[in-house]
């Protein structure tokens, strides 16, 4: 079972409370897990990746096991704690603004 | 005795405010959809109970939203539970999906337009700045998006689809954004005639489609933009608002950038005409039009190079002949310190006698009036900035 947890905003637009766990078909990576992640909260699409692009959104990032995994391929797998559920992915929303 | 539901778009949240025909008292509901930015909120003119809006955020892009309970509770089209267990299996997410069609089949592969630095740039979605549901289809709505484009949905937001004639018209490649970006604000029916729609885009002007969305032209001729190096070209003027009355939809009103004004157009458009008359200035962003007398129109001008009321007084300007003549309304309203701005979107009526005017400030006002702009109240004070108003009058 994998761990995700999401920004406060995405949280409250899916009606989530606290971290989400997932089951994801194949190799833990970004882009499997963001696709699970968005088959079971459709309304989440667009909000982490471009819909047409299927870029990350400039305010977001991606964080696992105190790595930052934002600028690499989304199929680049991820640690073992990430796909045994130990660690969460932190999908991260930028800290700024007013 | 029937009801108002004023639908105020804000920089962090919606609110709904409600009351009875009085518009006395009113109730505050909110902030729906917190923290995120609301361009626009509005519902049906055949089912009251259904809303649209518009949630945008710069960190986590477009959503849509849809209720059809009156604003109580809210989904992403598609996306419900009940809608989840339809016979076509899972949702897609496709009602936060905006794409720009670029088939030849469907119209000119338009993919580029002109940048602040005179180079072509790729057209990018970035939100919707207004909806405009159908006058006669609860599941057909027109959204106006940034960058500049108009989509419809006929699934009740499920799906959006572009127009992509607007876009390909001949002069796409020369719209540029303004400083507010390239967005297409403005969308208005003509009651009398089904293929007839106008809109308008900051900064390219104003447009109109009299084959339900095909074809679009250019409607701009009469109007002036000292700023510009040719002063009276086809596109590139920044309009800030377009408003008709339905009685009479070939009049038609706008209130531009500054340098131009208020304008008047008796043809639908192809020709504009100047009202300012007495207005203190020439800028302004809202527009609208009482809802009984097709010649009452409303508008709030600001200082044009502080975007504040002149001289700290917040007053909305009501004219009675159509254009040219205008009367301050200042009864109720801040008459010193007052320096908030009034966006192109936060201003509406009413259809109840008297007319009910509402409007919204930067500041987080929604002030009110129920006897047609003479008397005003805040229904609320301290809201966050205000980006759009719209009073819904409910059966």
């Amino acid at each position: 079972m994998i761990r995700v947890i999401l920004p406060y905003h995405l949280k409250a637009l899916a009606g989530i409370s606290g971290e989400v766990q997932l089951e994801v078909a194949g190799p833990a990576s970004v882009r499997s897990i963001l696709d699970a992640l968005e088959a079971r909260y459709p309304m989440l699409r667009g909000t982490i990746r471009d819909q047409v692009t299927g870029h990350r959104r400039a305010m977001l990032r991606f964080f696992a096991c105190e790595q930052d995994f934002s600028n690499d391929a989304l199929d680049t797998p991820l640690p073992e704690a990430i796909a045994s559920g130990a660690e969460p992915l932190l999908v991260v929303g930028a800290i700024a603004g007013g | 005795m029937s009801g108002i539901r004023v639908l105020v778009g804000t920089r962090k949240g919606g609110f709904i405010l409600t009351s009875d025909g009085s518009r006395k008292k009113w109730s505050v509901s909110g902030p729906h959809f917190a923290g995120w930015e609301i361009y626009h909120m509005k519902a049906s003119p055949v089912d009251s109970n259904r809303i649209f809006a518009s949630q945008s955020s710069g960190w986590f892009g477009q959503v849509m939203q849809r209720s059809d309970d009156g604003g109580k509770t809210w989904n992403t089209p598609g996306s419900s539970p009940e809608e989840l267990l339809s016979p076509d299996g899972m949702p897609k997410g496709e009602s936060n999906k905006f794409v720009y069609d670029t088939s030849s089949q469907t119209g000119k592969p338009l993919t580029t337009h002109l940048w602040y630095d005179g180079s072509q740039h790729p057209w990018e979605f970035k939100r919707v700045w207004h909806i405009e549901p159908s006058r006669d289809n609860p599941d057909t709505a027109y959204a106006g998006v940034e960058d500049a484009a108009l989509f419809r949905t006929t699934d009740g937001g499920k799906s959006w689809h572009e127009l992509p004639g607007l876009r390909g018209h001949g002069t796409g490649s020369k719209w540029q954004p303004g400083a507010g970006g390239m967005c297409l604000h403005t969308i208005l029916f003509d009651p009398t005639n089904p293929k007839r729609i106008y809109v308008a885009i900051s900064a390219a002007g104003a447009f109109r489609t009299d084959d339900g969305g095909a074809t679009w032209k250019p409607i701009n001729r009469g109007l002036k933009s000292p700023y510009l190096p040719e002063p009276t070209p086809e596109i590139g003027f920044c309009v800030h608002r377009l408003a008709l009355h339905p009685s009479r939809p070939n009049v038609v009103f706008m209130q531009l950038h500054q340098g131009g004004g208020v304008y008047r157009s008796d043809n639908a458009g192809d020709q504009w005409v100047e009202v300012n008359g007495n207005l203190p200035t020439d800028f302004g962003f809202p527009i609208d039009v009482h809802a009984h007398e097709a010649d009452t129109v409303y508008a709030v001008p600001m200082d044009p190079n502080l975007r504040v009321p002149p001289e700290g007084k917040l007053r909305v300007y009501r004219s009675r002949t159509g254009g040219n003549d205008w009367e301050p309304l200042a009864r109720g309203l801040p008459q010193e310190n007052c320096y908030v701005n009034v966006l192109r979107d936060a201003m509406s009526v009413d259809s109840l006698d008297p007319c009910g005017v509402y409007f919204g400030t930067n500041g987080g006002q929604v002030y009110a009036s129920a006897d047609g702009g003479d008397n005003w109240t805040a229904i609320v004070r301290d809201l966050p900035a205000v980006l759009s108003v719209e009073a819904q009058t409910l059966p």
